[in-house]
């Protein structure tokens, strides 16, 4: 028989006679399409640019002088620092995002729908607005405690917003199975549907250690002291770049040791429906008794992520006298980071289909390093991965250099992964066999892909392209660094603002910020399925 | 319900990946002077303007952090588009000197500025200076200290604040080192540690203070000016009090110029109109004015009242921009648990 997704001819024929074959589709050591496996690879080079950049620059003053760095006592105090804060950050999201997920996606919860849009807003929060809002109202968080509130409540939504996608697209005939066979409506959730969010919940999980693991604007106004500080104080303290590079190489080393336990709590489990006929939609649980509770709980996370900075800007404007706006400014701004934001949403979420479908649909060492290389920028620092493009750039692409397409990529190589874990959970959840229909019956892999695979995870693929371009939005660091001479962003605003005392001044920019961010997630809103 | 989302995203993404190609259209007229500025665009805007005027061509300006910039222009090395480098402290501008990307400036230009706030290499020079001082809240605060070696006594334990990551303060410690020595610096440290509250910059610490949520902040003094344009002089609580001369608390940090190499020769001539421009008396007003700090280049005094006059603070007796002792001091915080 044919391979679905490659046409390659499978090597495992027997699996076509066994009951689970639509289950286990996904088999090892099968070779994936060249339409899929070229630009997976050219977006799998793209990613790994950074590393190339960390190897010159860590081992610019021979190998010893980097293990120095790198063997200090500070370095073993730093990672622990950094690997607590991951652990506590992405428990708490794990918690938010799964039950706001089923809440809004599956219960009578009231005004469902307004809730799935608010949910996803605390993502538009820079890490450091929050921090700051935090501090100013209680200075005794600062340190572990207030670095892991933040962080938890600007990162859920990278939980939330795949497992809701999933939770969508989960066909309720197996949890009706489970209760028609005797299992609670508690039973059910813990033994069947939890396993299916799985993968959508591990995929965002490990989006939100790496986004910790990368933190900056959080742990730096909290003064918790992490690996990210470190490398940022080789920069601003002593200036010095090897230290940096070394440093980051072991932030790299450490992402590649959580995607490889990620991929390690996968399991074999295949989760797309294998019967005739589509998924009906879920009924609604009724909440009965809990409505209230409920209620509460998506109010007070909304209110803390959401409403709580909003109000401080609010305060801002009212105290301060630098808020001499002008709303022409601002519109502008508005409208250049919205553009830079879909271009660079657009390009990570193209390359991130080949990488997320291979991920999806093949087992093979080849894919799982793909897979790797493509987060191998995600858990680097933004100055990092900046200061990685413009050493190639200057060096091999000058007429990009400080132009728009050049920072376009640098929101790829950074966000790559955000979109292809997005894209990876939704293939996962469409029916291999479909496509094994679209291939017998003489599809090429690409038009399979283009009219089977791509619009059955269309909502999940849509879902990581707004997430990437929520966090394009506000992205600091490597905007500074590349952007075009003169052109600014919301986020570089905020930054001019704050950073010279400006608060009033700086509101209307991280309000437009945070409202322009609703606008995708409405968007999702509206296009549920 | 798929299918349209399928091809509305597909139209999307298309569009989206056109519109930067569209906009990268209408390009301005070149300009003659690129400017790196690791000063805040709302505190040397306006002088850009003027600068603009007086050269009659385009400044370009691409404002970041001092510290990210200089790596920046480390990493584009003669492929640099920039013919001037502002930067906010000595230590940005003495990483790209040892690197030997700063261009040697004009005698002229360096001889308006004391030595003591300039490159020893010739190849940077300080614009206007900021001093550290002592910010107090005056309800919590009879007499603030008129010595640094006052705040580690027992009676103001957890009453300071301090912002250990900020470059202004790494160079005071550098100072103390270099006035008082290794020893006494690190003895220091740990009282202030035992005593201290560390805050992320001096913003931070400036609005402790003005909370009474400390007594006491070591910042620089035109952090209270700042807080006094945003908010009000009556609606602060905190004042700033002048360190005794010669303390070494009393430290000046100076912001400055420097001319990269790799500009081509129209450039390089507008880079040295601009230094030239921004030594004048004119742009060295617009630093005592506008952003209250103390103007380097000779003949021009700050009219800011309060201000103690320059002369009366206490001279840095180390080279502000050399690198190997500002890395001495951040070891010796680190080792003391600071940073």
């Amino acid at each position: 028989m044919t391979d679905p997704t490659t046409g390659h001819s499978a090597d495992r024929p027997a699996a076509a006679a066994t009951p689970l074959a639509g289950r286990r589709r996904v088999a090892a050591g099968r070779r994936p399409s060249p339409v899929l496996l070229v630009p997976a690879c050219a977006a799998a080079l793209l990613a790994v640019l950074p590393l190339g950049y960390l190897a010159v620059r860590a081992l610019e003053r021979g190998p010893a002088y980097a293990w120095d760095v790198i063997a200090d006592d500070r370095t073993a105090l730093l990672l622990g620092h950094s690997l607590g804060l991951t652990a506590a950050v992405v428990l708490g999201c794990l918690v938010l995002g799964v039950s706001l997920a089923w809440l809004t996606v599956r219960t009578a919860l009231p005004g469902a729908r307004i809730w799935s849009v608010l949910v996803t807003l605390p993502l538009a929060v820079p890490s450091y607005v929050a921090a700051f809002t935090w501090l100013s109202a209680a200075p005794g968080l600062a340190g572990f405690t207030g670095s892991a509130l933040t962080l938890t409540l600007v990162s859920f939504p990278y939980v939330y917003l795949p497992v809701a996608a999933a939770l969508r697209r989960t066909d309720p005939a197996q949890e009706e199975v489970s209760r028609s066979l005797g299992h609670g409506r508690v039973r059910t959730f813990l033994r069947v549907t939890l396993p299916q969010l799985r993968p959508a919940a591990a995929g965002g999980g490990l989006l939100v250690a790496l986004y910790v693991l990368s933190d900056f604007g959080a742990v730096s106004l909290m003064r918790y002291d992490t690996f990210t500080r470190g490398i940022y104080t080789s920069y601003r303290a002593s200036f010095d770049r090897t230290p940096a590079a070394a440093l980051s190489a072991v932030l790299v080393l450490m992402t590649v040791a959580l995607v490889a336990a990620e991929t390690r709590t996968r399991g074999r489990a295949g989760h797309a429906r294998t019967g005739t006929g589509t998924a009906r939609p879920a009924e609604p649980a009724p909440l009965g008794r809990l409505r209230l509770p409920a209620l509460g709980w998506c109010g007070a996370v909304v209110a803390l992520a959401v409403g709580f900075p909003l109000a401080t800007l609010g305060y801002w404007l009212a105290v301060g006298n630098s808020a001499t706006w002008d709303p022409g400014t601002l519109a502008d701004t508005s409208l250049t980071t919205l553009g830079t934001a879909a271009a660079g949403a657009a390009l990570t979420t193209l390359l991130a289909l080949p990488v997320g479908v291979i991920a999806a649909r093949h087992r093979g060492r080849g894919a799982r390093l793909l897979e790797q290389a493509a987060y191998a920028g995600h858990a680097l620092p933004g100055i990092t991965v900046a200061l990685a493009l413009v050493f190639f750039a200057v060096r091999y692409a000058r007429p990009l250099y400080q132009e728009l397409p050049l920072l376009v990529c640098a929101y790829a190589v950074l966000f790559l992964p955000v979109a292809a874990a997005a894209t990876r959970a939704a293939v996962l959840q469409a029916p291999p066999v479909l496509e094994d229909v679209a291939r017998s019956l003489g599809r090429s892999p690409l038009a399979v892909l283009r009219t089977v695979t791509v619009p059955l995870a269309a909502p999940g693929v849509a879902a990581g392209a707004a997430l990437t371009f929520v966090v394009c939005m506000k992205e600091l660091p490597a905007t500074l660094l590349l952007r075009p001479t003169g052109m600014d962003t919301l986020a570089t605003r905020l930054w001019t603002e704050t950073g010279a005392g400006s608060f009033a001044a700086a509101a209307p920019y991280a309000a437009a910020l945070i409202l322009l961010a609703a606008v995708p997630s409405y968007l999702l809103g509206r296009h549920r399925t | 319900m798929r299918r349209p989302l399928a091809r509305s995203l597909t139209a999307l993404a298309a569009a989206a990946l056109i519109s930067p190609l569209l906009a990268g259209c209408g390009s301005d007229e070149p300009a003659g002077l690129v400017i790196y500025s690791g000063r805040n665009e709302k505190l040397v805007g306006s002088l850009i303007d003027k600068l603009e005027e007086s050269l009659d061509t385009r400044v370009e300006v691409r404002y970041g952090g001092s510290a990210e910039l200089s790596a920046q222009l480390l990493e584009e090395g003669d492929a640099t588009e920039a013919g001037l480098f502002l930067s906010q402290d000595a230590g940005a501008l003495g990483a790209l000197s040892k690197e030997g990307r700063l261009a040697p400036l004009p005698q002229t230009a360096l001889e308006k500025v004391e030595p003591a706030y300039r490159g020893a290499a010739g190849d940077w020079v300080g614009l206007s200076g900021r001093v550290r001082v002592i910010a107090y809240h005056p309800d919590k605060v009879a007499t603030p200290p008129d010595s640094v070696h006052e705040v580690v006594k027992p009676e103001w334990k957890g009453k300071v604040g301090y912002a250990p990551t900020n470059a202004s303060f790494q160079s005071f410690v550098t100072g103390m080192r270099v006035l008082e020595g290794d020893d006494a610096t690190r003895t220091w440290l740990k009282g202030l540690k035992a005593n201290g509250k560390p805050y992320e910059n001096n913003l931070a610490v400036m609005d402790a203070v003005d909370s009474g949520e400390v007594s006491l902040g070591l910042v620089n003094h035109y952090y209270w000016y700042e807080r006094v344009a945003e908010k009000g002089e009556d609606e602060l609580d905190v004042r700033i009090h002048y360190l005794a001369k010669s303390d070494p608390g009393g430290l000046v940090n100076v912001a400055g110029v420097g001319m990269l190499k790799g500009a081509d020769a129209e450039q390089s001539a507008y880079a040295r109109k601009a230094v030239d421009f921004l030594l004048s008396a004119e742009s060295q007003r617009y630093f005592a004015d506008k952003t209250k700090e103390y103007p380097l280049a000779a003949g021009v005094t700050s009219d800011v009242k309060d201000l103690p006059p320059f002369e009366s603070l206490t001279k840095p007796e180390i080279d502000l921009g050399e690198l190997d002792s500002l890395k001495d001091t951040l070891a010796m915080l680190q080792d003391v648990g600071m940073v």
